[in-house]
Order: C-alpha cells, then structure tokens, then sequence
C-alpha cells in the first residue's frame, strides 16, 4: 500500500451555543498517496465540515489529523498555515480567484507567498500549469474575462502551484456544466494517475463517486463507509 | 512583502473613486494643516522676535527676590524671637556698584549693557497733567541696548546725545498733550524738583499703553530730579542669544544678589497664553487630518467587508493572519504617504498664497505680510500625524480582516 498521507483519528467538530451541533462525529479516515476519494452524502451531512478540518481550515473539537506524518494537532495559526502553503491544494465550488489579478499571477499567488522560486521560476511554472489544463493564451486575462470552466481550472492551477501532497475539492463542478465538469474531473483524476497526488473530493455527483478510487459515505457527521483504505 | 503590497495596491486601484475621495481627503487636511500651523507658528515666532527685540533680554532691578531678614533671626534661626519698633534705615535706593557689574557684564562676548534710573513724575503741559515713567539712560548706550531708535517718527537719538536736558516722548503722549517736537514741557518728580525738557522726539511702539507712559531722558538729569545722584536701579542687559537669558538671569542673580529678570520671566503669561493658543491650534488642525483618517478606514473597512472571500481563499492558500493584516496596514499607509506627498505641496501652495497677503494693522503706518513659518518641523509634524492617523486608520480593518476566519466565509459562499 502507498505511504498515507492524510490520517484522521477521533475527529469531531462541534459548534457551541445554546444547542451545540455536532458537525462530524467520531471521524477516522485514512488518505494514500496516489489515491482518489470521494467524500459523499446528503445535504447537511458534514462533508464540507469534514473536508475543512482535514485541511485545517477549521479546528476539530477532538481528535488528531497528520498531514505526511505530522501530527498537527498541537500547532498554532501559523504553523497550521505553513503546512496548507506546502502540503495542500484547495478548489472550491466557486473559484475564488482574486479578481484584479491575471490567471498567471492568480497561479503564482502561492508560490510568491512561499519565496522558494526566483520570479523566473515561478513565471515558468505558472505558464506550463496553465498550459498543461488547457488555458495556454489564457494567462493574462483576468478572472471575469474568462468562462466558469476556465475560471475553475485556474484555480486548480493554483492549488497545484505548490506541488501540494495532497488536493483537498469541495464541490468544484457544482456551478459547471456537464462539459466543464468532465474537464475538471478528467483533471483530477489525472493529477492522481500522472503526479501521483492524493486527492480528496466533496461531491453530489455519481460521475465524481465513479471517477474516484473509493467512496466515504457520510451521514449525520459520522463516516459509515470508506473511511479506511482497508475497507 | 512585495506580493501583499501588490495585493494591497490592486485592491485600491480597483476602488479607484472611494480611494480617490479618501486620499483628497489626507490632501486637504495636510494642506490645511501646514498653512494653518505655519501661520500660527510664524505669528508665535513674530510676536517673540518684536518681544525680545524690544525688551531687554534680562533686567536686573535694585530689589532682591527673597527681602533680606533681621540679623538677628539669621543668628537664631531656631530661637522665638519677636520685634518690635524697628526702625528701617533710610538709605537712596539703588544698584550699588551698577557701574563695576555693567563693566563686569560687558566682559562676557556679545554682551551689552548700560545702567537706567527709572522714577515717576508728572508732565504738565497747557494746564494738563500726566504721569509718565522717566527713564534715565545714558544716551550713548541706548542704541545698544534698546530699539527705541527703530520707532522715531522724528528726531533721533543723536539729539539727545547733543543736548542732555532734552526728552523722547511717545506719539501717544504727545497727541494727549497736543504737542510736537521742539515744544518744551515741564516734568515734576515726586521729589518736588521741576525741569523743562524739549521734546527732540516722538517714538510709538505700537503699545498704546507704553507710548503715553514712556519716556526716555539724559540719567544725570533724572538723578537730579530724583534727588539720587549717582545711582541707578536698573541695569538693562541684551545678549547674542535670547534664548539663554533665563540661565544667564539666574547666574547674575547668584552672583550679585540683585534680582534678575529675563524677558521669559517678565512675558511668563504671554507666554503660557502662547502655549494654550499653540494647543488649540493643533486640536484643531489635527481634527481636520481625524475626519480625513476616518475617510480611509471607511475605505479599508469597506475593502475588507467586499474582500472577505479573498482572504479566505489567501488564508487557506496559507497566507498567516499577519500577511492578510499587512495587507490592509499597507493600504493605510499608501494613502497616507501618497496623501502627504501630494499634501504638501498644496500646503505649501496655500503658505506662499498667504505669505502674498499684505494688510495694515489698525493704527499702524506701514503695511505688513502675513507671518508664515517655512521651518521643517511644520512639515514634520504634518507628516507624522497624517501617517499616524492613516496607520490607525488602517490598522483596525485590518485587525479585523486578520481575525476573519477562512471556514466562516468559506461555508457561507460555497
């Protein structure tokens, strides 16, 4: 089996208030490098939770997570932030590019951010990102100018723009057309096979489910199926 | 960092009105600013400069600060001793030695000094009487250490040089007496002494009160009139740097035991008037920047309201919350220095256009420009405080937008 790369033990994340709610539950998962997973259930049923604390974008209430072997449980904002610049990509449902920069500098974004590469380098990496998702002559339009398909593989760019372990997607064909949904997932599916990433995708759709290597049902927060690659 | 300033400045350009409308307003508070400050300042800085110019720079009278006490109480500090009939010794007031300590004073580089006996008297002209100050000088000194020579409408002080019994009076004076140069009027001391003067000329200041009081004679002849011969109790000192003269006050006075008063102590609630008058100014001015700065936390605010899904999204690329708050103090500071790089220039615009203006004073003869400080400090404190009010301007959006967190805005626009 491939070295895992996402380990889950534990994990659940409750909202206080005057009625706490209980967003994912008991959670254990594991993720390899190289796999393909899709996060599936009802509306409701905590995947985007679920997806946000793997990528910690949010706080369990207990549990761990080990993002490449590295137990993340006891790290601060900005440690947690370190990691999600390294070893994760995000795609979103809408893309979220910041709309006054071109679809080279919205790529390069995170790359500046970590200051590794010479402007050269990252201009370079940039356009064959791009190029590589179909969007060569694309590069210097700016968000608006360009079609929701385009715009989401932009931002697929992005999140690649790192060389992230792992692809964290939360719903990214829900506001794409079929032919731009068969796109993105023949993207995925690809930075799996080819690259070797793992990557984890928040869906509704049957085609995302058939497209990935294992299913993890969820309902009511509490994964009831997939969560192992054993299983 | 250059990618938040890139981040940070793409956000105002795309903003370009309400950035626009923000940034006029740090132009217009650092214009008004300057001006305002530059001219209270230069009027502060006139208003000294006619002050030390025209009073001596230390006095030094023949009193003391603390009167002298009884021998016998300095003999028995500690004893309960009680007086009674004391019978104070008459003795001629006045500096005693003025001439050994006016000579001792000229010995100090730059120094000028000259002796004065100052007494009251009566003038009495056409049946009129006033009283005026006689102040006994030594007409070859007096170019020296006083300016009257300045304000002479006539005659000069080379006519008092010439002829000892004649008097400078102030125009105020001489339009209450109704007399003109040449005249002679007849002073009586206290003493009972009477002597003519003639008017050689008239002088006015400026200061009503101090031209119809004022008076400048030969010292021999107020002795005279004084019934104190050889004496004076007054020695007025000027120095190359007013500015020291409360040191210098204050080490005479150690020395000679007479009390000696720099014009800071004589002006001491001039002064604290100039001070109160400084603190409003700069209250006020420094309103005018606040109502600016809160333009530019609008802005801000308004930028990381509209930005909140990219900061999310910069967030969850793992941008730390420091970048995200960089970002938007960048912002603050941009139209803070861009708003003081174009600020000053108009502020300097508005000095030289009120630098033009020229007016008469009531009752004044010549005509005078508007006093406009050109010194950096101006343009110092302009800067700091509009930058100060920028950062803090931007600073608490920006808090604001660094607490902001990912998932929050992430759940809600999925």
């Amino acid at each position: 089996m491939n070295e895992i790369v996402l380990k889950g033990r534990q994990l659940t994340r409750t909202l206080a208030g005057e009625v706490p709610v209980t967003l994912v539950q008991d959670a254990n998962l594991d993720l390899a490098r190289g796999e393909f997973v899709a996060i599936m259930g009802p509306s409701g049923s905590g995947k985007s939770s679920l997806l946000y604390l793997l990528g910690l974008l949010d706080s369990a209430s207990s549990g761990k997570i080990w993002i490449d072997g590295v137990d993340t449980s006891t790290y601060n904002e900005t440690e947690l932030a370190t990691i999600r610049l390294n070893k994760l990509g995000f795609i979103f449902q809408s893309h979220f590019l910041l709309p006054e920069f071109t679809a080279l500098e919205n790529v390069t974004l995170p790359m500046k951010r970590r200051g590794v590469l010479s402007s050269e380098e990252m201009k370079e990496r940039g356009l064959k990102l791009l190029g590589d998702l179909g969007l060569a002559g694309h590069e210097h339009k700016i968000p608006r100018k360009l079609s929701g398909g385009q715009s989401q593989r932009v931002a697929i760019a992005r999140a690649l723009a790192n060389e992230p372990v792992l692809i964290l997607a939360d719903e990214p064909t829900g506001n794409l057309d079929s032919a731009s949904s068969g796109q993105v997932r023949d993207i995925l599916r690809a930075l799996v096979r080819d690259l070797g990433r793992a990557v984890a995708v928040v869906t509704h759709e049957s085609e995302m489910g058939a497209a990935a290597d294992r299913i993890i049902s969820i309902v009511d927060g509490r994964i009831v199926q997939g969560g192992s690659a054993k299983e | 960092m250059s990618v938040l300033f890139a981040i940070a400045t793409r956000h105002l350009l795309a903003r370009k009105r309400q950035s626009f409308v923000s940034l006029l307003g740090i132009i217009l508070g650092v214009g008004f600013f300057l001006a305002i400050s530059s001219l209270m300042v230069g009027s502060e800085r006139d208003f000294i400069r006619r002050l030390v110019d025209n009073s001596p720079h230390i006095s030094i009278y023949d009193e003391f600060r603390i009167p002298r006490s009884q021998p016998i109480r300095e003999l028995y500090p500690r004893g309960a001793i009680e007086l009674r009939s004391v019978k104070p010794v008459r003795e001629t007031r006045g500096i005693r030695g003025y001439e050994s300590i006016v000579d001792q004073l000229r010995t100090i580089p730059g120094v000028r000094a000259s002796q004065m006996l100052a007494g009251q008297a009566l003038v009495s002209y056409a049946g009129r009487d006033l009283g005026i100050t006689l102040n006994g000088v030594i007409p070859d000194d007096l170019r020296d250490v006083s300016t009257i020579e300045k304000y002479l409408l006539s005659g000069t002080v080379d006519d008092l040089i010439a002829n000892p019994d004649g008097i400078l009076i102030g125009a105020e004076l001489a339009r209450k007496l109704n007399i003109e140069r040449s005249e002679i009027i007849t002073i009586a001391a206290t003493t009972g002494q009477v002597k003519n003067f003639k008017v050689l000329g008239l002088f006015r200041t400026g200061r009503a009160s101090y031209d119809e009081s004022q008076t400048f004679v030969h010292i021999s002849r107020v002795q005279a009139l004084l019934n104190r011969a050889q004496r004076a109790n007054t020695i007025i000192v000027k120095i190359p740097d007013p500015y020291q003269a409360q040191a210098l006050a204050a080490n005479i006075e150690r020395r000679i035991g007479y009390k000696s008063v720099s014009w800071q102590e004589t002006s001491e609630d001039l002064m604290s008037t100039l001070k109160i008058r400084n603190t409003i100014m700069y209250s006020v001015v420094s309103a005018v920047l606040i109502v600016a700065a809160f333009g530019i936390f609008n802005v801000i605010s308004t930028v990381v309201l509209e930005k909140q899904r990219d900061i999310a999204i910069l967030k969850s690329m793992g941008f730390f919350a420091r970048d995200i708050m960089q970002i938007f103090l960048v912002q603050g500071l941009l139209l803070g220095a861009v708003g003081c790089l174009a600020g000053i220039p108009f502020g300097m615009l508005l000095m030289t256009a009120l630098s033009q203006i020229r007016f008469k004073p009531p009752g004044g003869l010549e005509t005078i420009s508007m006093p406009i400080d050109w010194g950096w400090s101006q343009f110092a404190i302009a800067t700091a405080f509009a930058m100060s009010a920028a950062i803090a301007a931007g600073y608490f959006p920006a808090r604001k937008a660094a607490r902001l967190q990912p998932v929050d805005i992430l759940r809600g626009g999925a």
